[in-house]
């Protein structure tokens, strides 16, 4: 038995009315949408989120202009501001959530996580 | 995990006499060692080592504060220090701004976990205008050392 195809959800439709939800917010109600876009990711290289790969983290995210957050549970800081990364005590097994707010958030997110699951050059 | 856990009171150098980075790094490792009771050539190799991460990356991450740090063998327990100039260090810090309080941290190489609690309490703590100020503010090794306990009895540590 197949779903009758008007019933199945079209993906690219739904992100089409919600793009097309936004565009009139944006006119009538002076909301500006700001693309989002989050990852989670888990800390697997053995010595954690020290300084080192804090500091690429920080540099990369700085490539992009959406604002970066990073949280821990409730924990959440600026993934820009090395101080406040080293703030998360991320030691290996830790999960994050990686979110971006701006124009090129996916793109940050997306950067962002594939540099953890790189482990940042450590086992 | 409390600032006092791993914190040398007897090490505090309240007037640092180096006024370059490489120079900081050594006193406050001998100061280190000396109150520890590490030998001198053990200390000459940590702060060689000290040294060595530093070139790689600075620690100063600006507001006037570096810490550098270390995993080495011969340290056996985590510990820290803190020193103090009132002229400025250049640390290459990340808003290029001379850096007055430093934080030596020295780790043995498998404790990564601890290494990075201990980092997190320095740094919470120094995010605080009020615990710098008053570190900056401070002219003896007593009133550095009464700061620090009081920062560790803060609400939520």
């Amino acid at each position: 038995m197949s779903f009758p195809a008007d019933k199945r959800i079209d993906v690219r439709a739904s992100t089409c009315r919600d793009g097309k939800r936004r565009m009139i917010r944006r006119l009538f109600m002076n909301e500006t949408a700001v693309p989002e876009a989050s990852r989670r990711v888990t800390i697997e290289n053995s010595l954690g989120l020290h300084m080192r790969p804090t500091m690429q983290f920080v540099d990369l995210a700085n490539q992009f202009r959406s604002r970066v957050v990073v949280r821990k549970g409730k924990h959440a800081v600026d993934g820009k501001n090395p101080m406040e990364m080293m703030l998360l005590e991320a030691v290996r097994g830790t999960e994050l959530e990686i979110q971006a707010a701006g124009a090129d958030a996916e793109d940050a997110v997306e950067a962002l996580a594939a540099l953890v699951k790189s482990g940042f050059g450590e086992q | 995990m409390k600032l006092s856990d791993f914190f040398v009171p007897e090490a505090v150098i309240p007037e640092l006499k180096a006024t370059d980075r490489n120079g900081v790094i050594r006193e406050l490792t001998a100061s280190l060692a000396a109150a520890v009771g590490m030998d001198e050539a053990q200390a000459a190799a940590i702060s060689k080592a000290v040294i060595a991460r530093e070139n790689q990356g600075s620690t100063g991450f600006g507001k006037g504060v570096a810490v550098p740090h270390v995993k080495h063998p011969a340290v056996k327990r985590i510990m820290a220090t803190l020193g103090r100039s009132s002229t400025g260090v250049d640390f290459a810090a990340l808003d290029r701004a001379p850096v007055y309080i430093v934080v030596l941290l020295l780790s043995p190489p498998d404790n990564p976990d601890q290494h990075l609690a201990s980092m997190e309490n320095i740094f919470r703590h120094l995010q605080r205008d009020n615990f710098r100020r008053f570190l900056r503010q401070a002219s003896t090794k007593e009133e550095i050392n009464e700061n620090i306990r009081e920062a560790d009895e803060l609400p939520g540590g």
